[in-house]
C-alpha cells in the first residue's frame, strides 16, 4: 500500500444530512414508546375511572394528536437530530465570544447522573439530604472567597436571572433606606449584556446607557456626568465585551457610592480573572457569575445553567430563602430572613449544576483556577495576534493592547473590498465543522466577529481555526459567491428567513404550519 | 501548596514548553504583560484560599460520592412529596437523549451548524402546542413561576392594563416571585377561594373584576391539587371585564383534562419538570407559555421561539427565530423583558418524553394518576381523626390531609413517616394557616396498591 497522503488543511468536512422528517411525520397509529405501570384491579374496583367521571366541561375528549412511536424510532430520531448539531464536545467552540464554551469534563456529568441526586425531591427532610446542602454550603464558603463578597446565593437559574436577582436586591436596599422611588435610574454600558439594560428595567428603573471613548474605554466622567441622587446602581462588565479591562473601574464605583448608589458587577466576563482581581478589591457591592461559563457546566443547548450572586453586608439581608446555614453538626436552610426578596426560582437553585460546578472547582484548586485564566488570557492573546494577520480584520479599540479572554474582531475593511459581511462569513465557516458569532445588538463594532478561545483549546486547535478564517477571507477577495451562497457542507442550505416575520406565514409550531400552508 | 508544575487534563496549553512558545509568538515577556491594565490596587494579593485540589477523577469520586452518599433519595424512601416538584418515571431515551454531548454541550448557535437543537426544540413546541392545543408555545423560560410571572406581565401589555388577580390557593413561594417580578407597575389583588371545595370564589372575583384589570390568574389542578371545576365560568367573567384568563396548568394532567383554550384560556403556562425530567433537588424546572397564533399575542413573548422556514433547497426544512426584533438579544431594555440561558435542554427532553408517551400514553398517566390518588385520599378519609378537605372536589394527583384531629402536628406526623422510611408530605401549616395542620401529599404512577396502603397502615400506627 502506498501511504496515504497527509491531511489537507483545513479539514474537509461535512456535516450529518439525515434529511430528518418532522416527528409528527414519523407517526405509525397504535405504536408505542413506553409502558406505564399498571393499575392494580384493587384500585381500579374501588375507584373506577374519576378522569372519566369528570365533568365534560373539564374532560379531554380528544387525545391529543401526539406522534405515535416505538421507541427505538424516537431513539434515532432524536439521536440522528444531535449529529446535526455541534457542541463543544466536537467543535473548536472558539467563535462564541462571551459565551465562555470551554470543556464540560464528563466526570462530572457522571457525578451529576446518581440517583442520590437525580432522585433528591426538594422539600425531603434535611436530615436526608446533608450531602447536598453541605455542597452548596462549601460552594458559598468557595465564591465568598472567588469574589471576596461576603454571602453568596446560588438559585437563580443563569446569568440573565443572577442579574435580575441582584438588582432586586438593590431594589430592596433602597426602599429599605426609604429611597426607592428617589433611586429610579441604572447605569450600564453598552458593551455590557442585553440583560443588564433589560433585567434593570423590568425591575422598573431607567436606563442610561454608556458608551465607550474612541479607544474603547467607559471613562468615569462619562458616569460622573449621569450620576445623581436618581442614581440606585451600576451594573457593568468588566472587562467588556471587547475584551478590554476598564483600569478606573474603581474610581466608577466611588463616583457611584459617593452619589449614595451601589455597584453590581456582571463577572460573565471572569474567565480570564479568577485568583487575579475580584469584585472586593475594585469595591463592588455585588457580582454574579455564570456556572456554565466560566464554572464549566455544560451550556445544554441554552440552559439549564448556573449562577452565583454574591453580595456584601449590605445586601445581603436580602439574598433570596432560604440561605444554607451550618450549625457546627448538621446542614441546614434558613428560611428566616425577614428582609428577603423572597424566591427567585422554585427551591434551592440548578443542583446539578451546582454539583459539577464544585467538582471543577475541586479538581482545579485555586493554583488550577489561575492557570485556567491565565491561560484563558494567553489563548486569546495569541488567537488575536493571529487573526489580525488575515486580511480585512482588525480590533476595533485599544489599539497595540493586549486584551483580557475575548475580543471583538470586525470585518469593517472586507466588507468595505468585498461586499462579504460578517453574517455571510458566519454561515461560512459552519461548512468547515465550525461556528462563530457575530455580537448582541446594536453593532456598534461593524461587521462584528467575538472570538473567546479559553483555556480548553490548544495552539493546534487556534491554528486551525484561524486558517479557516484565513480560508474565507480569501475567497471573499478572490471568490466571494462561494461566501455568498454558503452554506455548502451543511445539514440544511440557505434558509429564507422572511417568513419567520410575517405574522400569516411565521409557524411556532407544526399544527401552525400545517394550518398556514393549506394542508391542516 | 502544590509546588509541581501540573500540565492540567483540563488545559491542554498549561505544557509549559508551548506555553513560552506562544509567549514568543506574541512578543511578550509573561502572561503578566495581559494584565497590564488592571492596576496593583485591584490585583488579588496571593493565591486564593481554596481547598486543596483532587487532581485525579478517582479522588474527586471518592470526595463527591463520599458527600453524596448521606443523602436518602425517593429511591430508597417512599415518598408522597410534590407540591411543585414530582416524581414521575423518566424514561431511559429521556436520559440517552440530552446525556448527548452534541446537545449537552451546544449553546447558542445558529440555524446551520445547530439544525437538531433547532429542530428538536420547534418540536417539542409542537407536541406541546398538541399537548395544549395552541399554535404558539414557547422555548422554554425557566420554570414555572417565571412563566407565570412572565404571562402575567403579557397580559398587561396586551391589554394596557396595570392590575392582575392571583388566587389566594397558589403557593407561596410563586406568588413570592411573581409579586417581585410584577411590582415596580402592576399591581396584585387576591382572590379567596371557597372553604368547603377549595375552588376559586366566583362572587369575590365578579366583585374584583372592573376595567383595571389585565389578568385573571388560576391554577388547574390547583397548588393543592384539586380541579377547578368551574374553569369555563371563571374566564367568562374574565373576558366579560375585558381581561385574559392566564392559566397554570400541570402539563403531565393535559391527556384527560381539558387543555385551558377549550374553557377560555388566554395565555396558559406551567412547569414541563413532570415530562420526562428528574427532580435534581428541585434543579429540573422548565417554564412553558402558550398562546394562540394572534400576532397581538406572540409580539409580546419575551421568550426565543422557533419557526419553520424553507431552504433554497425543495423538501428541506430550515428553522429560525420568529419575530426576533421583539426581544432584549435585539432591543436590550426596549425589547419585551428579557431573554437568556435558560431550560433549552428540558425543552428538548420534554418533547422526547412526549413522543415516547404518545397520545395512549397521556391518557393512560393521567388516568392512573387519578385512580391512585383518589384510591389514597379514600383510604386516608377513612382513618379516624383524619380530614380530608376538600374530598368532594375532583383531584388530579395531589390532595390536603388534616391532622388537627389528631393532636398531632403536620410535622410530627411527618416526623413520624420518616421514621418508618416514609416522605410524608408538605407541611402546609406556615403557608396555608387557615388549613391548620394540614399536609399535601401527591401520588405518582411509581407507586403500588402496596405502597398506597403502607402510607395508609403507617398513618394508622403513628397516629394512634
Amino acid at each position: 500500500m502506498k501511504p496515504i497522503a497527509p491531511k489537507p488543511s483545513p479539514r474537509r468536512f461535512h456535516q450529518a444530512r439525515w434529511d430528518e422528517p418532522i416527528i409528527f411525520e414519523l407517526s405509525q397509529p397504535g405504536q408505542r414508546g413506553v409502558l406505564l405501570p399498571p393499575v392494580e384491579a384493587g384500585i381500579r374496583q374501588q375507584v373506577g375511572n374519576p378522569a372519566q367521571a369528570l365533568p365534560e366541561a373539564l374532560r379531554r375528549v380528544v387525545p391529543p394528536a401526539l406522534p405515535e412511536m416505538s421507541q427505538i424510532h424516537v431513539l434515532r430520531h432524536y439521536a440522528r437530530l444531535s449529529q446535526e448539531n455541534l457542541g463543544v464536545d466536537l467543535n473548536i467552540d472558539i467563535g462564541q465570544g462571551t459565551c465562555t464554551m470551554k470543556y464540560s469534563p464528563k466526570v462530572n456529568d457522571q457525578l451529576a447522573r446518581t440517583p442520590k441526586l437525580t432522585e433528591l425531591h426538594p422539600l425531603q427532610d434535611e436530615a436526608t439530604v446533608q450531602g447536598i446542602l453541605e455542597i452548596m454550603y462549601r460552594m458559598e464558603q468557595i465564591f465568598r472567597e472567588i469574589s471576596g463578597l461576603e454571602r453568596v446565593t446560588f438559585q437563580p437559574s443563569a446569568g440573565s436571572a443572577a442579574i435580575f436577582a441582584n438588582i432586586c436586591m438593590l431594589r430592596a436596599y433602597h426602599e429599605s433606606r426609604g429611597q426607592g422611588r428617589q433611586r429610579d435610574q441604572v447605569v450600564t454600558t453598552i458593551f455590557s449584556h442585553p440583560s443588564n439594560a433589560a433585567a434593570a428595567k423590568v425591575a422598573g428603573y431607567e436606563v442610561i446607557t454608556l458608551y465607550p471613548d474612541e479607544d474603547g474605554y467607559v471613562q468615569p466622567e462619562a458616569l460622573q456626568a449621569v450620576v445623581s441622587e436618581r442614581t440606585a446602581g451600576l451594573i457593568i462588565t468588566n472587562p467588556e465585551d471587547t475584551g478590554i479591562f476598564n483600569p478606573r473601574i474603581a474610581e466608577m464605583v466611588e463616583i457611584v457610592h459617593r452619589a449614595g448608589g451601589l455597584c453590581i458587577y456582571d463577572q460573565a466576563n471572569a474567565n480570564g480573572l479568577l485568583g487575579i482581581t475580584r469584585a472586593r478589591e475594585a469595591g463592588f457591592d455585588a457580582c454574579q457569575f455564570n456556572l456554565h461559563k466560566t464554572f464549566s457546566t455544560p451550556h445544554g443547548c441554552g440552559g439549564p445553567g448556573g449562577a452565583a450572586c454574591c453580595v456584601n453586608e449590605k445586601l445581603a439581608p436580602f439574598l433570596p430563602v432560604p440561605t444554607v446555614e451550618f450549625d457546627g453538626q448538621k446542614y441546614f436552610l434558613d428560611f428566616n430572613r425577614p428582609q428577603s426578596i423572597g424566591k427567585v426560582r422554585p427551591f434551592y437553585g440548578v443542583a446539578q449544576s451546582i454539583l459539577r460546578a464544585y467538582a471543577w472547582i475541586m479538581s482545579l484548586g485555586a493554583d488550577g483556577l489561575r492557570e485556567a485564566s491565565e491561560v484563558a488570557v494567553l489563548n486569546n492573546n495569541y488567537l488575536l495576534k493571529k487573526v489580525l494577520e488575515i486580511r480585512g480584520v482588525s480590533a476595533p479599540y485599544a489599539r497595540g493592547k493586549r486584551r483580557i479572554e475575548q475580543v471583538r474582531y470586525s470585518w469593517e475593511q472586507l466588507t468595505r473590498e468585498t461586499g462579504v459581511t460578517s453574517e455571510e462569513i458566519e454561515i461560512r465557516v459552519t461548512d468547515f465543522g465550525m461556528h462563530y458569532w457575530t455580537s448582541h445588538h446594536p453593532f456598534v463594532v461593524p461587521e462584528p466577529m467575538t472570538l473567546e478561545p479559553t483555556e480548553s483549546y490548544s495552539k493546534a486547535d487556534m491554528d486551525e481555526y484561524v486558517a479557516v478564517l484565513r480560508q474565507i477571507a480569501e475567497e471573499a477577495y478572490t471568490n466571494p459567491q462561494i461566501v455568498k451562497t454558503a452554506p455548502h457542507n451543511s445539514t440544511i442550505h440557505r434558509i429564507q428567513h422572511e417568513p419567520l416575520d410575517r405574522p400569516d406565514e411565521w409557524a411556532v409550531t407544526w399544527r401552525a404550519y400545517l394550518r398556514k400552508t393549506g394542508r391542516a | 501548596m502544590q509546588q509541581k508544575k501540573i500540565v492540567h487534563p483540563y488545559i491542554p496549553n498549561s505544557v509549559p514548553e508551548v506555553k513560552a512558545a506562544m509567549l514568543r509568538e506574541v512578543g511578550a515577556q509573561s502572561i503578566e504583560e495581559f494584565y497590564a491594565d488592571i492596576p496593583p490596587a485591584l490585583r488579588l494579593q496571593g493565591r486564593l484560599n481554596l481547598p486543596e485540589p483532587l487532581l485525579s477523577e478517582a479522588e474527586l469520586i471518592r470526595h463527591v460520592d463520599g458527600l453524596l452518599n448521606k443523602n436518602r433519595s425517593t429511591r430508597e424512601m417512599l415518598s408522597f412529596l410534590g407540591a411543585g416538584c414530582y416524581q414521575h418515571q423518566v424514561p431511559a431515551v429521556c436520559d440517552e437523549i440530552n446525556s448527548r454531548g452534541e446537545f449537552l454541550t451546544a449553546y447558542a448557535g445558529d440555524p446551520y451548524e445547530d439544525h437538531g437543537r433547532f429542530q428538536a426544540l420547534f418540536e417539542y413546541e409542537s407536541m406541546m402546542g398538541e399537548l395544549l392545543n395552541m399554535d404558539v408555545v414557547n422555548v422554554p423560560t425557566y420554570d414555572g413561576f417565571q412563566a407565570t410571572a412572565t404571562a402575567l406581565r403579557m397580559a398587561c401589555r396586551i391589554t394596557g392594563r396595570t392590575l392582575v388577580l392571583l388566587p389566594l390557593n397558589m403557593s407561596a413561594d410563586k406568588f413570592s416571585k411573581v409579586e417581585a417580578y410584577l411590582r415596580p407597575d402592576i399591581a396584585i389583588r387576591r382572590l379567596p377561594f371557597e372553604p368547603q371545595s377549595g375552588r376559586l370564589d366566583l362572587s369575590a372575583l365578579q366583585a374584583a373584576l372592573d376595567e383595571r384589570v389585565a389578568a385573571v390568574y388560576f391554577e388547574n389542578p390547583t397548588y393543592l391539587g384539586l380541579l377547578e371545576t368551574q374553569a369555563d365560568q371563571i374566564s367568562t367573567l374574565a373576558h366579560a371585564a375585558g381581561a385574559l384568563a392566564v392559566v397554570g396548568v400541570n402539563p403531565i394532567s393535559l391527556g384527560v383534562i381539558r387543555p385551558p383554550v377549550e374553557y377560555g384560556g388566554d395565555i396558559v403556562c406551567g412547569d414541563i419538570q413532570p415530562l420526562g425530567i428528574h427532580m435534581y433537588y428541585g434543579g429540573g424546572h422548565g417554564g412553558f407559555i402558550a398562546t394562540n397564533d394572534d400576532p397581538k399575542f406572540v409580539m409580546e413573548f419575551p421568550s426565543r421561539l422557533f419557526g419553520i422556514a424553507p431552504t433554497a433547497v425543495e423538501g428541506e426544512y430550515g428553522f429560525g427565530d420568529v419575530a426576533y426584533e421583539r426581544t432584549s438579544f435585539a432591543l436590550r431594555e426596549k425589547g419585551k423583558e428579557w431573554v437568556g440561558t435558560a431550560a433549552a435542554l428540558w425543552g428538548i427532553t420534554a418533547g422526547v418524553y412526549l413522543a415516547l408517551m404518545g397520545p395512549q400514553g397521556m391518557v393512560e398517566i393521567g388516568e392512573g394518576l387519578m385512580q391512585r390518588c383518589r384510591y389514597l385520599m379514600q383510604k386516608l378519609a377513612a382513618i379516624p381523626g383524619l380530614r380530608l378537605p376538600f374530598y368532594e372536589t375532583p383531584h388530579f394527583t395531589e390532595f390536603v390531609v388534616n391532622f388537627d384531629a389528631t393532636g398531632k402536628t403536620a410535622a410530627q406526623v411527618n416526623q413520624a413517616l420518616l421514621a418508618n422510611d416514609i416522605f410524608g408530605g408538605k407541611d402546609l401549616s406556615g403557608e396555608f394557616p387557615a388549613l391548620g395542620q394540614s399536609l399535601l401529599m401527591c401520588v405518582s404512577e411509581v407507586h403500588t396498591q402496596a405502597d398506597l396502603d403502607r402510607l395508609a397502615e403507617t398513618l394508622q400506627e403513628v397516629l394512634k
